[in-house]
């Protein structure tokens, strides 16, 4: 009686938090409004997409979990797992069928029951219910049990087409815009998702390019190791200007839509990297950091806005002085929390912000800021009779901001003072016994990432021609901070990846814009528990944490009793 | 004894007495110019003093439950807010089922008791899960991951009830018998004020009792003292911190449904603010002592309410009530630089820093 229990026990415990999420994820709405995303057009769309890929997923946790010996035992706990979360979803379908359940849950709409049982009524709904829950707990089996070459070949082909369908409008006018491989658009892609024989392909293209990597990947590794040492720098130096032409022909490339998104999500790398020099140099948890946003925003439109009409200096001319305002009020507002440390540094870092944006927003600064209203008519910025108007002009105006802060984020990374950082970042007492002066190093982190957020500010006023304060919320803080954490801290790349990520999605993705902050936050605590060094880490940073692990090793693993 | 007093100050030092000393001076400037224009009558004090009691006594409830989790986990709970927020957000609708079928006006208090125990509940029930799902694994991880952690849960709860509840502000229905006002010796205090404030000071000294008398209690205290001892002496140190947090869950939930009484509606943005500035009343109060959390709270809602007009009319500030938030964010900022220890958390102090 024991051994049949602990046989299925993994499967069950797994299936009702999976029964759980799932549940959640279609209450919130996700999984209705990603419905009306085709992945393959007519065929599947989107929320499906979400619901089956969660099913598959727990019915493989519940398969990795169990620990038995008998080998039949994960496969069945798979099966168990998948089924337990289908019944959740079945449960619900029933239950909302015979109460309202909208009066309270707004998106528990027939909608969704409709989306669920895939339009079937009665008992026959539910029944498709349990057998798609089933189909991918032995769907999750069979991944488990292959080898894991075929799984990794599957699981990557399958999410390529995926990610192929959910990127289908950015995909498809870049392919569009290429003359003679437009046809490949045509036969790709179809009304509102892909077509089934341009899924198909992805997922054999792809499936083989992984396969062939997989077995000769390598031997170009090698291959490439083995070159002298100038031929190894005349790949990287093509390799980087390919990089560049492709950088600045991005816009054309891309058109005026995505052009727009990409100057989106420069402004974002700009303020990540300015971020963290503050949390990923030198360890100072900031939620304020908005604040210098908004600083560079309204000095540049106090002096250069007529609506206000106190300066009308020209963009360049007021540049200057948002920036250095900006890090003049990151030493200032550092003064103050320099004997702070982690959490209260975070708190009061937090109250700075919200204090500049209330002050920002009241009555009492109006005359000179505008009050709720905001400042207008900020001009355009204009180098020699060339100005930055259309997303796509003002693309370069931020590449040149992004290029000239990279510069100065790795230069400083393997500077003293970079080194003086992390230094800090791990342990301020050791630092300082080092010889590092705290006072000065902290402040000269706090002015820098300042520096750079007043940059961005500067340009986000002269994109939008006018502030709002409004703009400022301690939101965008938190944005900022998901980025560089989920990209991984202290890691230059790592800001850019996840800037992509976390602000360009949501911004080609318009179903996935309301949800937004439900994912960052739900990826912020994941990120934590698991993979606590973000996506491209910091080779230094993943070292500390890998070090953390090893010395624990030696511990039992903490049980989870959930 | 001056010369060394000399030597440790240094350029910082000046600055932050510069800053703490403008500060003052702009506070006794703005209070005696507002006193001495006597815009306002003793009635207008008496009754902001009345609305700053209620709101800090709401702000103290929150604010119990930030500092024993501090002083158990030693980290900030920034989903606490979220906490506060889940359960008057879900009784709202048994509040407005009841409201509909005329049961809350028949049975005010049977229909009270019935909202209190819902939010109660879902809100034990979130700080519960809260703890077991994100925080647990996070134990013994450096000083930043359960604070990111928690910014992540606190962001994912508001959406997550945005999501189920929708993005509107609900309009909680109004308790008949708490409308209007009585007068006590003289002083004519609004109903749902006074009630606020009584159920408030009920629920602090039921708190603050099962913390000081019962065996739980003095368990939590054992393991917010030290851990390892605790454990050590056979005290269920998860099952302490699981405690905490449904106590800590339990006080949000009260304090949520009597915020909602007072301001009448629950968004799901609702726990933001109040749970930083419950955070402030606990540092106010020295975090991780109870008794300093609910004096905190108390001296910020006073201070919220009192300071505006007080502090900023006199200045010549147009519409000073706009900037109460600053001022609330002010005293965060000055009491974490000048005394982060709290008013009462001498003890706790030397163990940070």
């Amino acid at each position: 009686m024991t051994q049949t229990r602990s046989l299925w026990e993994h499967g069950v415990k797994t299936g009702i938090i999976g029964g759980v999420a799932v549940l959640v994820i279609a209450l919130v709405g996700m999984v209705e409004s990603f419905h009306r995303r085709d992945i393959i057009a007519e065929v599947i769309t989107m929320g499906q997409v979400l619901l089956l890929i969660g099913g598959v997923f727990i019915g493989y946790i519940a398969a990795k979990r169990t620990g038995s010996d008998e080998s039949l035992a994960p496969g069945l706990n798979a099966v168990i797992g998948s089924s337990v979360t289908g019944g959740f979803l079945a449960f619900l379908v029933i239950v909302g069928r015979l109460i309202n359940l909208r009066a309270v849950l707004v998106n528990a709409s027939p909608m969704l029951y409709k989306l669920l049982t895939l339009g079937h009524k009665g008992v026959a709904g539910i029944f498709i219910i349990l057998l798609i829950g089933m189909g991918c707990g032995v769907f999750a089996a069979a991944l488990f049990y292959l080898p894991r070459l075929t799984r990794r070949v599957i699981i990557l082909s399958l999410s390529s087409m995926i990610i192929a369908g959910v990127l289908q409008d950015l995909i498809r006018p870049v392919i569009a815009a290429w003359g003679p491989v437009a046809v490949v658009s045509e036969w790709l892609f179809t009304g509102n998702g892909l077509t089934v024989s341009g899924s198909i392909s992805i997922v054999i293209l792809i499936a083989v390019v992984m396969t062939a990597w997989a077995l000769k990947g390598q031997d170009i590794k090698s291959g490439y190791g083995n070159l002298s040492g100038g031929s190894q720098r005349g790949i990287k130096i093509s390799a980087f200007f390919m990089l560049a032409v492709v950088l600045l022909a991005l816009p054309h490339i891309l058109g005026l839509f995505l052009s727009e998104v990409l100057t989106i999500v420069g402004l974002y790398v700009l303020l990540g990297l300015g971020l963290n020099i503050v949390v990923g140099y030198a360890g100072m948890l900031d939620l304020g950091y908005v604040a210098f946003f908004a600083i560079g925003s309204y000095v540049t439109a106090v002096l250069t806005s007529p609506e206000l009409g106190f300066f009308s200096l020209t963009f360049w001319q007021a540049l200057p002085f948002a920036v250095v305002l900006g890090i003049f009020f990151g030493v200032l507002l550092g003064i103050p929390v320099l004997k702070m440390r982690g959490d209260y540094l975070a708190i009061a870092t937090l109250g700075f912000g919200e204090i500049i944006r209330i002050l920002v927003l009241s009555d009492f600064l109006r005359p000179w800021l505008g009050g709720a209203q905001g400042a207008g008519k900020i001009p355009k910025a204009a180098i020699m009779g060339y100005q930055f108007i259309t997303p796509q002009q003002i693309y370069y105006l931020i590449l040149a901001g992004c290029i000239l802060v990279v510069f100065i984020s790795l230069r400083l990374k393997g500077s003293r003072l970079g080194r003086a950082w992390m230094a800090m970042r791990e342990d301020e007492d050791v630092a300082q016994a080092m010889g590092i002066n705290l006072v000065a190093t902290k402040l000269l982190a706090f002015a820098t990432g300042a520096g750079f957020s007043a940059l961005s500010g500067a340009i986000f006023a002269s994109k939008l021609g006018s502030v709002y304060p409004h703009s400022f919320n301690v939101i965008i803080s938190i944005n900022i901070l998901c980025l560089i954490i989920v990209g991984g801290m202290g890691s230059i790349p790592g800001v850019i990846v996840g800037a992509a990520a976390l602000v360009g999605l949501p911004e080609l993705l318009r179903e996935f814009a309301e949800y937004r902050l439900l994912v960052y936050g739900a990826a912020l605590v994941a990120m934590m528990i698991l993979r606590p060094e973000g996506l491209w880490p910091e080779v230094r940073h993943k070292m500390e944490l890998h070090a953390e692990e090893e010395n624990n090793i030696g511990e039992p693993e903490p049980s989870t009793a959930t | 004894m001056f010369q060394r007093w000399k030597e440790s100050i240094t350029p910082t030092d000046i600055v932050m007495w510069l800053i703490g000393g403008t500060l003052l001076l702009m506070v006794i400037w703005g209070s005696v110019a507002t006193l001495v224009a006597g815009k306002y009558t003793g009635r207008h004090w008496i009754d902001f003093v009345i609305f700053g009691l209620a709101q800090g006594s709401i702000y103290a409830l929150i604010a119990t439950g930030y500092t024993m989790v501090y002083g158990v986990l030693r980290m900030i709970n920034f989903a606490h807010g979220e906490v506060f927020m889940s359960g008057p957000y879900t009784a709202y609708f048994v509040a407005a089922a009841m409201y509909r079928s005329d049961f809350l006006d028949k049975h005010p208090f049977t229909a009270l008791f019935v909202i209190f125990v819902v939010a109660m509940a879902i809100s034990t029930m979130i700080a519960y899960f809260l703890e077991k799902i994100a925080y647990r694994p996070l134990r013994g991880a450096p000083r930043l991951i359960p604070l990111i952690t928690a910014i992540g849960a606190s962001f994912f709860l508001q959406y997550m009830f945005r999501g189920l509840y929708g993005s509107g502000f609900q309009a909680y229905p109004v308790i008949k018998i708490f409308e209007g006002a009585w007068v006590i010796f003289g002083i004519r205090i609004l109903k749902f004020q006074l009630v606020v404030i009584v159920a408030a000071i009920l629920l602090m000294a039921a708190l603050y009792s099962f913390i000081m008398l019962t065996r739980a209690g003095k368990a939590i205290r054992a393991v917010s003292e030290d851990k390892e001892a605790s454990s050590l002496m056979g005290i269920n140190v998860d099952g302490m911190i699981s405690t905490t947090f449904i106590i800590g869950g339990m006080a949000a939930g009260a304090a949520g449904v009597l915020y909602a009484l007072m301001f009448k509606q629950v968004h799901f943005f609702m726990g933001f603010i109040p749970g930083i500035k419950a955070f402030t009343a606990a540092v106010l109060g020295g975090i991780g002592n109870i008794p300093g959390a609910m004096l905190g709270g108390i001296f910020l809602g006073l201070i919220e309410s009192v300071g505006p007009s007080l502090f900023l009319d006199g200045l010549g500030i147009p519409a000073p009530y706009q900037l109460k938030d600053a001022i609330a964010f002010t005293m965060l900022v000055l009491v974490l630089i000048f005394r982060p220890m709290g008013i009462m958390g001498e003890r706790l102090a030397a163990k940070k820093a």
